[in-house]
């Protein structure tokens, strides 16, 4: 079934053309890594997905009902999108408890206690449970972004957006979140996740989409894209990556 | 040599507590439009649309570039001229300074409003929020902690603007300050302690701001 199809979708920025034309079906319970050179307009796609960004041109259908540009339909929409960025972008007046209550209590309109309790859950999920009174500052980079994945979790949203969820942390910090992220893939959770973690993409991933010049350059199956890949500008940024991963 | 007699300035206490709580009352009114006022124009300054930027903007450089005082002439004697109903002085005096403070509040709410990082904006529209949620839950709350130090000196600023108020005869700190002078032949005595009652209501808000800022920059 597919829940989210995106036809024709173009951006540009300052005249500059980052997405031509992206045309993609995300079917429920797919896991699709987004992998491509810096500037290839990964970030750019996710985040016209969920309307972070306004796409120029193009539509995007969620459960067969293609999303307007009204911010009232926007918002219904992001709560249905979740989404994770490179730098956590936590609430940093708020404690972790606090971040993941946020979207419950001022955009669901939850009560206190139903909000607090379901937080609580999402934390735990996310092994931060006894983390819960700590502020942003007081966590290390990798819990931060726990406590980010617990707070978009808490809307139960349909699709999952990762945005690099692991480009800035120190590489110690790398595997709980890949960690918790592997584990949300087990429970079937329909994502995608712009990534340089090769090895990770290869693992967890069922789709891997490989973009260049703001077009999907090629896409299949992980072992297809990243073992066997058959254009030649995907093959030589895997060569480049190879002696990381995989 | 002159020699200073205050016996003459402490026989008219009463007249200068009285001064004392007109100074308080109308810096109280010009604290809360100024800065309130300040908010919704500042926030007006930040908006993209260009039917609240521009009366805002107008605001702001108007009521920044006309000094208070004749802003406080002109409601207290041109006003009641061109409109039909009378103004107080303390009604004048109020409007030329909330006013004026609201126009330079502004430019310190937008300033940090701006300050906040976009990535803030992300986080709380990700999980759903409008522009509005996101302002007053998310940017706002943390936009006032850096703006703290600046709307406190804000206040101090405003305090002292209520002296102006005793060019249209309001009774404050200044008018009561004048009347003595005149009553007692001691302008020197009286202003002095004019002078005194203000720094010793303004200095230790001068300290607390000092603490603030500390404690802001120790924060960060």
């Amino acid at each position: 079934m597919t829940i989210l199809k995106v036809s024709g979708l173009a951006k540009r920025f300052a005249g500059q053309e980052v997405l031509r034309g992206i045309d993609l079906d995300v079917t429920k319970g797919e896991r699709i890594a987004v992998l491509g050179a810096s500037g290839s307009g990964k970030s750019t796609l996710l985040r016209c997905l969920n309307f972070m960004e306004m796409p120029d041109a193009g539509t995007v259908t969620l459960d067969g009902r293609t999303i307007g540009r009204r911010e009232s339909e926007l918002t219904l929409v992001r709560q249905r999108i979740g989404m994770v960025f490179q730098q956590f972008n936590l609430f940093p007046h708020m404690t972790a408890l606090g971040n993941v209550m946020e979207g419950l209590r001022t955009v669901r309109r939850m009560p206190r206690d139903q909000a607090q309790a379901r937080a609580g859950k999402e934390l735990a999920r996310v092994g931060l449970a006894d983390k819960a009174a700590n502020y942003p500052a007081h966590l290390s980079g990798g819990q931060k972004q726990r406590v980010a994945i617990a707070r978009a979790l808490a809307m139960d949203p349909e699709l999952l957006l990762f945005d690099e969820p692991t480009s800035a942390l120190d590489p110690e910090l790398v595997g709980e979140v890949l960690g918790v992220i592997r584990s949300l893939a087990e429970e079937g959770r329909t994502m995608l996740l712009v990534t340089h973690e090769l090895g990770f993409a290869y693992h967890v991933a069922t789709r891997v989409i490989f973009l260049a010049d703001g077009t999907i350059h090629e896409q299949g199956t992980p072992d297809e894209v990243l073992k066997h890949p058959k254009k030649e500008r995907t093959q030589s940024f895997l060569a480049r990556h190879k002696e990381f991963s995989l | 040599m002159h020699r200073w007699d205050f016996a003459s300035v402490l026989a008219n206490t009463d007249a200068l507590l009285v001064g004392a709580i007109g100074t308080l009352h109308i810096f109280a009114i010009c604290l809360v439009l100024g800065l309130s006022l300040g908010l919704v124009v500042g926030l007006g300054r930040y908006a993209r649309s260009r039917w609240l930027y521009w009366p805002a903007t107008a605001f702001v450089e108007f009521f920044r570039n006309t000094p208070v005082l004749v802003q406080i002439l002109w409601f207290y004697f041109a006003l009641p001229i061109l409109l039909p109903f009378s103004v107080s002085p303390l009604e004048a005096a109020s409007l030329g300074i909330s006013l004026n403070s609201a126009a330079f509040s502004a430019e310190i709410y937008r300033g940090g409003i701006q300050s906040i990082e976009r990535g803030q904006w992300d986080g709380a529209r990700a999980i759903g929020m409008n522009w509005a949620q996101a302002m007053r839950r998310i940017i706002l709350p943390q936009a006032l902690k850096r703006m703290m130090p600046a709307l406190t000196n804000r206040a101090i600023e405003i305090f002292k603007m209520s002296t102006l108020a005793s060019a249209v005869a309001y009774v404050e700190l200044l008018q009561q300050g004048k009347l003595i002078a005149s009553l007692n032949f001691n302008p020197i005595e009286a202003y002095t302690a004019v002078a005194v009652i203000f720094f010793v209501f303004l200095w230790p808000l001068v300290q607390f701001t000092y603490v603030l800022e500390r404690r802001l920059a120790g924060d960060e």
